[in-house]
This record gives structure tokens, C-alpha cells and sequence, in this order.
């Protein structure tokens, strides 16, 4: 008996039609999401359709955004990075220590990069060669760079930085009210797609999220990977840090504090497990805009940033719960349908799963 | 993994790492004893914590000897140990509390708020924090047990809705020194025999957490679900009733730290707090609980929270401005996790060494 003799198809999540698919997966739900909230907020909340508070809110989540990038790459291979924010200070508090010294923008923006990347390579080495769990390491590194951030400026805040560059970080594309840095967001964007979703890499981080041991059985150089993953997070991280000092004009030493946690907190939203193995960075940018577009539209209402800071939360642990509903009903459904057969289910623990 | 090159490997040495490891048992019951405290990471750390008051007493001998500054050495931890306490035995499951500040806030304003509104007794209102905290990190505990969905994730977005629920709640008010009654700000300042009465506090529940996990049924299963939840639902253990209760520990401790945060500082804003999640979980990783779970002692953290706290404040008197605390808190916590990857690398390689002798 030929396999092809079975009518049912060989992959069963794709015997629906397209459109079925799409709208059924976590990021048709994010995405239906975020065009509810962008339509209902354009139709009973005054002010939000206009253009100002398009580019206002595409400058306010630009270093979300584009931290996100990498951030999904690491949680996916089933790490997590918590000193992002803590990079971001740092650069930040370079460009500002050597702006101070006359140093020009585009140099003291690669020293920044250069930092941002020596920042991820101690993260990463630690992580895949040393063999450290990354929760553990990088709350280590969290404090290490922030406190290196700090330590440099102590208290004090650099604000004189060469008008010509400041106005690029905060200007629109001609009249369209896009910002500027969204080009080098969608230029980021582009490129990490491409290394996740279609190169041998990306599938490389998936396996090592899904299975670290059979990935390495299969190939795929995990530690290497892992290594790369780290360093991303830190280079994107730091140059999320230049574009943070220049829109705000400001260097200081607690910039960006806890901008990882509403980071990781997007990413989750986005639909990627923190277990790893799965997600798409198209549900992580839809995430992002949600968190942008909710905090925008309810600030515009007059709420305060708490009752957001309510709303973010309810909705990540709706959006990871909603997996384990979602399983339990699919499991019940499954149940009913195999009446008779007893299926084996496997005692699942609770809490962060070893990596 | 990486190889240690520099391995001693002298007779004697692989003869005395033998003993140790491999048959203990061999060696005399007084020696064995005196070798685990030795050799134990809470006496290390106990060590370094001297090592510190010690610089900074020859720097400036009143630093230890003046009674103001005995006093804070002393009650400056009495808030970080209650979290770190409650945040080991969540860690030790496996787990993490990340929105012990935002418990910790919510409380330290109910706190000013029961005093200034419903003149409550002192004693009714720190039961009332710990009630707050303790329901707080119930409803954590249900969301991890029940969902099945980690800690961290959970534990981030109640972080966001306490933090939420206080800056709604308390606006831009804030809680003043005046408008607490003197019986309870005293308790900020009162000692008994010289010690402060909230480092007794802090104290007396670091030693009943202790005695918990080293004694009781509750707390050695917690151990057993730190070191593989699987393996503890196949032996029958109620993994989820126990997790529970280690979230409700360790809300009702942060809702208690909320409650000393009150009494010690006098004024509250909605913003107290903000962070300390952050140092908590350091103290506990720099007090060798392992960070997934299993291991570890709330000895080791309450000494971890101690070293933090007093790190902080000897850097200036030892000539270090302060800025740069935190940076010294990293290289801590990397420094106390690559330690005990190289112990238990070599802990593995002698046990391995016992079993297939070359």
C-alpha cells in the first residue's frame, strides 16, 4: 500500500484553503487585531486619524520596533535577552561622552555599534559557549551595562548634539509623515525576514528552539547560531540607542530603563512562544503597532499611560493563555472525535522550560 | 562545554576530591560536617560580606561602630530580604516572580491609604498588606499553574496591571511621613537590643522560609518540581497546588516588604518599588540558587540580598562613586553564575571519573 493511496493530505494544517489558514494562525488574529483597533480608534477617537499622530507614534515605537527584530530571533531559538535596554543606554551614553569630546556623529555612531556589538558578543559567548542560561545571564548583563552606563555619566545628561542630525532622527519623509527611521527599519525588517524565514540560518534558530539536541544532531551549528543571535540583539540594540539619543537630543545613563520588558512583552504578543520554536516576525510588528497604536489612541482619549500599562498586560497574558484554551478546546474536540481511543497525553510541567 | 585546562591532578588531590564526591561516607561524620560548611556557597558569600564591612570599617571606622550607621547596615536589607525570600522559593520551583515591585507598591500605598482613611490598628493593617499581596500572587500562581504558560511571561504582565492598578489608584498623590501614626513610622527607626526591629522582622521570616524548605514536606517537594516538574507529576506530587502556594508565598512577602517599605521610608509615591523585582531575582541567583530551579538555599539568598544592599553602600566610602554599584552587581551575578558552572563541571568530571576509572 502506497502512501499516495490516502485521500487525507501528508500535512494536515495544510489541507485547509489559504485564506482559511491565514486568517486562522496567531498572526491573522494580531493582524485583524490591530486593523479593529486602527479603525475604531480612526472613527470615535478624535485626532487619531491625522497625520501628526501617525509619525508621533511611528517615532515613539521605532526603538520597540526595531529591537523586536533581533529580540524575536533570540526568543524563537528559545533564549531571551533582557539587557537590551541596558545597551540602548549605553550607546546612548557614548554618543554622548564623544560628541562632548568633538568627536562627529557617524564615528561616534560606529564606536556606539562597535560597543553595542562587544555588548552582544559577551552576552552571546557566555549563552552558547560557556553554557550559562541566558535568563540568568543576561539579568547579570542588565545590570552590568546599565551600571558601565551609568558609571560613565553618573548623573548628568549631554543635550548639545549637532542640529543637523537631531532634526534627521525626528524629520518625515517629505510631506508623507513617515519618519525618516522607518526606512531603516523596514531596510532591518527586510533583512531579518529574509535570515529567518527564508535562509538555512533561520531554519537552523527554529530547530535549535524546537529541539537543541536534535538540531545539533541534524547540523545546524548551535552554538554558533546562538552566538550570532546575540550579537544581533546587541549591535540593533545599539544603534535603537544613537537613534534614541538623537530624537531625544539627550544622552544620559538611565535611558530606555525597562524598555526590554514592554520589548519582550510585544515580541510574546506577537504570537512567538517563549518556549521557542515558533513565530513570525510578522506577528511581532503587528504586535509592536498594537502596543503603539492602543497607548496612542487611549492617550488621545486623556488616559493616562497607566490604564495602558493595564491594558498591555491583560493583553499579553490573554494572548499566551489563549494557547493553552485554544489547546484544551482543539484537545476536547479531539477527544470526542477519537471516542473509544484513549489518547496518551504527556504530563507537561509548569514554568520556564530548561533549555 | 567548555574544558578546564588547569585541572590539579596530583594523587592526593584526585585522592581528596574522591572522598569528598564520590564516598563521603568515608570520611569522619566531624569532618564531613565541617568540610560542607566550609565549603558551602553560603560561606562564601558570608566571607565577602565581611570582607566588604570589613574594608569599609578600616576605611571609616564608623561605619560599623556608630549607632545610626550600625542601624541602617542593618535595616537598609530588611526589604530586599522578605523579596528574596519569597522570590527563592518561587525560583527553586522553577518559576519567576518578576512583579514582586509592582506587589510591593500596591501594598506600601494600601498601607499609607488604610492609615489615613479608616484609621485601622497597626497590626489589622499589616495583615491587610500581607492579605493583598498574598491574593496578588494568587492570582499569579493560577495563571502559571492552570494556563501552563511560563512565569516569566505571566509574571511580566501582572507587573504591567499592579504597577497599572497603583498609578490609577494613587495618581500623583503620595503618601506622606505625616500621615502615619507614630506607633507605626517608630517601627521604621525602634530597635530592640540595638538591632532593628524590622531586620528582626526580615529575619524571623528568612529563618521560618529556611526551616520550611529544609524541613517540611511542602518545601522538599518544591525542590523535587525545581529539579524536574515532569518527574514530579509521574511521582504523584500535586505540582500545581504546590506552585500556587509558592506564588502566594511570595506575593503575601512582597505585600509584607510593602508594608516595612512604609513604615521605613514614611513616603510613599506610586512609583516605590520600581525595579527591585530586578535585584530581588540577583540576590537569588548571587546566593547560588540555581536559576531553573532545584537548588539552593534561602541562606544563600538572604546573604545575597545583604551583600547587594551593603555593596551599595560602602562603593563611596572605599572611594568608588556610586554610580558605578550596579555595574559591580553585574559583574556579581555573572562572576556567582560562572562559579558554579565550573563547580558542578567539576563536580560532574570526578563523579565521572569515579565510575569508568581509566
Amino acid at each position: 500500500m502506497s502512501i499516495g493511496a490516502s485521500d487525507s493530505r501528508t500535512y494536515p494544517d495544510y489541507a485547509l484553503p489559504f485564506w482559511r489558514r491565514a486568517l486562522l494562525s496567531r498572526e491573522g488574529a494580531i493582524i485583524a487585531l490591530l486593523v479593529a483597533v486602527i479603525v475604531w480608534a480612526i472613527y470615535s477617537v478624535p485626532y487619531f486619524g491625522s497625520q501628526l499622530t501617525m509619525t508621533f507614534l511611528l517615532l515613539d515605537i521605532a526603538p520597540i520596533l526595531l529591537i523586536a527584530l533581533p529580540m524575536t530571533l533570540v526568543i524563537v531559538s528559545g533564549e531571551i535577552d533582557l539587557s537590551v535596554a541596558s545597551i540602548v543606554g549605553l550607546s546612548s551614553v557614548l554618543m554622548g561622552v564623544q560628541v562632548e569630546h568633538g568627536v562627529s556623529i557617524p564615528v561616534a555612531g560606529v564606536v556606539a555599534l562597535v560597543a553595542g556589538l562587544a555588548c552582544g558578543a559577551l552576552n552571546g559567548f557566555l549563552v552558547a559557549y560557556v553554557g550559562l542560561p541566558s535568563l540568568a545571564v543576561t539579568i547579570g548583563t542588565l545590570a552590568l551595562f546599565r551600571g558601565i552606563a551609568i558609571g560613565v555619566l553618573g548623573t548628568k545628561a549631554i543635550t548639545s548634539f549637532p542640529e543637523k542630525w537631531t532634526k534627521l532622527a525626528k524629520d518625515e519623509m517629505g510631506s508623507t509623515g513617515v519618519p525618516v527611521v522607518m526606512i531603516a527599519f523596514v531596510v532591518l525588517a527586510v533583512a531579518f525576514t529574509l535570515l529567518l524565514h527564508f535562509s538555512a540560518f533561520g531554519r537552523g534558530v527554529y530547530d535549535i528552539g524546537l529541539n537543541t539536541e536534535a538540531a545539533e544532531f541534524t547540523g545546524v551549528p548551535v552554538r554558533r547560531t546562538k552566538f550570532m543571535l546575540f550579537v544581533l540583539a546587541g549591535v540593533v540594540s545599539a544603534f535603537a540607542g544613537i537613534y534614541f539619543t538623537l530624537r531625544f537630543t539627550s544622552a544620559r545613563g538611565d535611558n530606555a530603563t525597562g524598555l526590554e520588558l514592554q520589548v519582550i512583552a510585544a515580541v510574546l504578543l506577537g504570537g512567538v512562544s517563549i518556549f521557542g520554536g515558533r513565530g513570525k516576525l510578522l506577528g511581532v510588528i503587528a504586535g509592536v503597532l498594537l502596543i503603539g497604536v492602543i497607548s496612542s489612541a487611549l492617550r488621545l482619549q486623556g488616559q493616562t499611560i497607566n490604564v495602558v500599562n493595564i491594558i498591555i498586560g491583560l493583553l499579553l497574558i490573554a494572548s499566551v493563555m489563549s494557547t493553552s484554551v485554544l489547546a484544551w478546546v482543539s484537545d476536547a474536540a479531539a477527544r470526542r472525535h477519537n471516542r473509544g481511543e484513549r489518547p496518551q497525553l504527556a504530563p507537561t510541567g509548569v514554568g520556564i522550560q530548561e533549555r | 562545554m567548555t574544558e578546564i585546562q588547569d585541572v590539579d591532578r596530583t594523587p592526593v588531590a584526585v585522592e581528596q576530591a574522591h572522598s569528598e564526591l564520590v564516598a563521603p561516607s568515608q570520611l569522619s561524620p566531624g569532618r564531613r560536617a565541617f568540610q560542607t560548611v566550609i565549603r558551602s556557597r553560603e560561606m562564601s558569600i558570608g566571607l565577602v560580606l565581611l570582607l566588604v564591612i570589613g574594608a569599609a570599617t578600616v576605611k571609616s571606622p564608623s561605619f560599623l561602630f556608630s549607632a545610626n550607621s550600625w542601624r541602617d547596615l542593618l535595616l537598609t536589607p530588611s526589604i530586599l530580604l522578605l523579596l528574596a525570600a519569597g522570590q527563592c522559593v518561587v525560583v527553586i520551583s522553577r518559576n519567576v516572580d518578576l512583579s514582586v515591585g509592582s506587589i510591593l507598591g500596591l501594598t506600601a500605598y494600601l498601607t499609607g491609604r488604610l492609615f489615613i482613611d479608616t484609621g485601622l490598628p497597626v497590626l489589622a493593617v499589616v495583615v491587610c498588606g500581607i492579605l493583598v499581596g498574598g491574593l496578588l500572587g494568587l492570582i499569579n500562581g493560577l495563571l502559571v499553574a492552570l494556563g501552563r504558560v511560563p512565569a516569566l511571561v505571566i509574571t511580566l504582565g501582572t507587573l504591567y496591571i499592579y504597577r497599572g492598578a497603583v498609578l490609577s489608584w494613587a495618581g500623583s498623590n503620595r503618601i506622606n511621613a505625616s500621615d502615619l501614626p507614630h506607633s507605626f513610622s517608630d517601627l521604621g527607626t525602634q530597635t530592640a537590643a540595638s538591632i532593628p526591629i524590622l531586620f528582626i522582622v526580615a529575619l524571623l521570616v528568612v529563618i521560618g522560609v529556611g526551616y520550611y524548605l529544609h524541613t517540611a514536606r511542602g518545601g522538599r517537594e518544591l525542590y523535587a518540581i525545581g529539579s524536574d516538574p515532569d518527574a514530579a507529576v509521574l511521582y504523584g506530587l500535586n505540582v500545581r497546588r504546590r506552585v500556587v502556594s509558592a506564588f502566594v508565598l511570595s506575593g503575601a512577602l512582597a505585600g509584607l516588604a510593602g508594608v516595612v517599605y512604609a513604615a521605613r521610608y514614611g513616603t510613599v509615591s506610586s512609583g516605590a518599588g520600581t525595579g527591585i523585582e530586578l535585584q530581588a531575582v540577583a540576590a537569588v541567583v548571587i546566593g547560588g540558587v540555581a536559576i531553573f530551579g532545584g537548588s539552593g538555599t534561602v541562606w544563600g539568598a538572604a546573604l545575597g540580598a545583604i551583600l547587594l544592599v551593603t555593596i551599595n553602600r560602602v562603593l563611596p566610602i572605599v572611594g568608588i562613586p556610586d554610580f558605578w554599584q550596579q555595574a559591580l552587581v553585574g559583574a556579581l551575578i555573572l562572576g556567582a553564575i560562572v562559579l558554579d558552572r565550573l563547580l558542578s563541571q567539576r563536580r560532574a568530571r570526578v563523579l565521572i571519573e569515579a565510575r569508568d576509572p581509566a
